[in-house]
């Protein structure tokens, strides 16, 4: 449904989208998940139509971004970061025109506006002006203008931000109830915000993709790193002593306390099996137990932790040729050529890939 | 042509859902009234004073009165257009609305002249109401309807063309007092560029001259079309609509 290839984009100097290839299927969720400033809006805006990209094509429902962008904005339904709406119109006129818009025909954009207005829960302020409305309201009305013509797509960039827990909840539901028939991209840099109703997290950090993957298969990537808090009244020095000697905890460091009880962050490479081992400990140990939870991963952990990963595994496999290319770099100089090619260093890699992988050949044979 | 009436008819209903058309209107209505009833004070003058027996050329109505105040009209428009014109893409540049209608399935040039015309029918608001004005003419004489009715399609492509150059400056922002601001500016310079080269014969007088968007309107205001002003206004008008899309276009580029 979706098809991103290549895709960059440079704002004069500063390069908001680095060469990311991705794909989505029909029907599919996918949360984008990065900090601020990622590229997530850039990228967003990039299959919407309203950037160009500066390399790399985009494509949605088949069409390509850039050559049949009428064919791709009647496929897609947009919520950007703040709802795009006017606020000297009531709610039931502005969805009247965003229907018109988007090319809905005359005789069907009553019928329309009605079943968004139901679907968004817009009942209540249907004639109100959009200025009067809170900024849940407001949001879903961004919602609704999105979903007016029924759009095969929907591209929601960050559509719980600055909204309060109960509105959030709401959105949630709003498109999970959207899921099935649509495939639909949503952004944000909260991670649970996504964690249970994507089907796959993408994630971008500084422009880059980082992973592409179910939140299962993340969360397992990622386990292992995982963190609890404890909190215990206990002499602070046999309170590290022994929770160290716990099976499965690999680090144990101190928060800060209050009211003769301390805190420790207790890192563990075990399942959650683990709590009631340490509570056990604390117990035995004649302690009060007054808190024990698991520590939310913050985003940066999660990406140092994938990142690291990743870039110790490059590492790994780039440590050999790397080293080849060293050993062989006498070999080179006796060559007439070497000299024009350190005078040319855009044609050096190349050869110098190709002078390793031939030494590879012949030292294999 | 749906789509640019949409277009049109959502930017009309918010002229109108704010003060600014009713300001506008009223405004348009005051000054106006004041340059008709000063242009029939000074006819019913020099009327009377013939009929005292002094020597008076032969005058009526359509070179005393309907003249001069249909010429007055671009001072109105000079001073009105930037106020019409400032908000129409800045404010959506501002809101992020403008997010909306480049994602939608519609081309650039219909936005662009969905709000043009908008701005158009604003100003064909305030000729409605001029002509409220004259109408009182044809109770009390008889003028040249055929004149008029010219001078009437002269207002429109001289207030289409104020209307075309300040859309294109309305790209240009985020901010509407800026965006009104340079569009005052630049109708300004438009107008100086003619008055000080009215008597010039030299060629970059007359290429001013040319520029200027006020004098063309000279022969429609006497009844006469000509098509060297005609085809002015017209390329005038495609100018700025053309270089509005490309600031649109370039917004895309640059945002
Ligand atoms: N219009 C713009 N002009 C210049 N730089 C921009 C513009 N929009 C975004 N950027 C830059 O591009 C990067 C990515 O921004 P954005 O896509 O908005 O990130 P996100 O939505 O993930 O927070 C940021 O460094 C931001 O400063
Ligand atoms: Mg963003």
């Amino acid at each position: 449904m979706i098809k991103v290839e290549r895709l960059t984009k440079r704002y004069g100097p500063t390069l908001a989208v680095k060469d990311i290839t991705f794909e989505v299927e029909k029907g599919e969720i996918v949360g984008f998940l990065g900090p601020n400033g990622a590229g997530k809006t850039t990228t967003m805006r990039i299959l919407t139509g309203f950037l160009p990209p500066t390399s790399g094509t985009a494509s949605v429902a088949g069409h390509d971004v850039l050559e049949e962008p009428l064919e791709v904005k009647k496929h897609i339904g947009y919520l950007p970061e703040s709802p795009p709406v006017y606020p000297e119109m009531p709610v039931e006129g502005y969805l009247d025109f965003v229907g018109r818009l988007k090319g809905i025909p005359s005789g069907e954009v009553n019928q329309r506006v009605d079943s968004v207005v139901e679907g968004c829960a817009l009942g209540d302020v249907r004639q109100k002006l959009i200025g009067q409305l809170s900024k849940g309201y407001r949001q879903r009305v961004g919602l609704a203008q999105a979903l007016i013509h029924d759009p095969a797509v929907l591209i929601f960039d960050e559509p719980t931000a600055g909204l309060d827990p109960k509105q959030i909840a709401e959105v949630r539901q709003l498109i999970h109830d959207l899921s099935g028939d649509h495939t639909i991209i949503l952004s944000t840099h909260i991670l649970s915000e996504v964690q249970s109703i994507a089907s796959r997290i993408i994630i971008i950090n500084d422009g880059k993709l980082e992973a592409s993957d179910t939140p299962q298969n993340l969360m397992a990537r990622m386990r292992g790193h995982e963190s609890l808090l404890i909190e215990i009244d206990g002499p602070p020095e046999d309170v590290e002593e022994r929770l160290l000697a716990v099976e499965g905890v690999n680090g144990v460091s101190r928060k800060n306390g209050h009211a003769g009880r301390t805190s420790w962050s207790v890192e563990t490479s075990k399942d959650a099996v683990i709590r009631s081992d340490l509570a056990r400990v604390v117990v035995e140990s004649g302690w009060g137990l007054y808190e024990i939870r698991p520590i939310g991963m913050s985003l940066e952990d999660i990406f140092l932790k994938l990142t690291a990963s990743e870039d110790a595994a490059e590492a790994a496999a780039q440590d050999e040729p790397v080293a080849e290319a060293g050993a062989d770099s006498p070999d080179e100089t006796e060559e007439p050529t070497a000299s024009e090619a350190a005078a040319l260093p855009q044609e050096e890699p190349p050869e110098e890939q190709e002078e390793s992988s031939k030494q590879e050949g012949a030292a294999a044979s | 042509m749906r789509n640019v009436w949409t277009i049109a008819s959502r930017e009309l209903r918010s002229y109108f859902a704010s003060p600014i058309a009713y300001i506008l209107l009223a405004m348009f209505s005051l000054i106006f009234g004041y340059f008709f009833f000063s242009a029939v004070a000074i006819f019913v003058d020099f009327a009377s004073r013939g009929q005292m027996g002094m020597q008076m050329p032969p005058m009526n109505v359509d070179q005393f009165i309907i003249q001069p105040t249909l010429g007055n009209f671009s001072i109105i428009l000079l001073f009105l257009s930037p106020m019409i014109t400032m908000r129409l893409f800045a404010e959506e540049k501002r809101s992020g609305t403008i997010e909306l209608l480049l994602t939608s399935p519609v081309r650039d040039f219909e936005i662009i002249f969905g709000k043009w015309l908008a701005a158009v029918l604003l100003f064909a608001c305030m000729l409605a109401i001029s002509m409220l004005n004259l109408a009182v003419i044809f109770l009390l004489s008889t003028p040249d309807w055929r004149a008029l009715l010219v001078g009437y399609l002269g207002l429109l492509l001289m207030g289409g063309t104020f209307l075309a150059i300040g859309a294109f400056i309305s790209t240009l922002t985020k901010n509407q007092i800026v965006a009104g601001a340079l569009t005052f500016g630049a109708f300004l310079l438009l107008w100086v560029l003619d008055w000080v080269n009215a008597y010039s014969t030299s060629t970059v007088g007359k290429v001013c001259q040319y520029i200027a968007i006020a004098p063309h309107f000279e022969q429609f205001s006497k009844g006469v079309i000509e098509l060297k002003d005609t085809v002015y206004y017209l390329s005038a008008i495609g100018l700025g609509l053309f270089l509005s899309k490309r600031s649109l276009e370039s917004l895309r580029w640059r945002a």
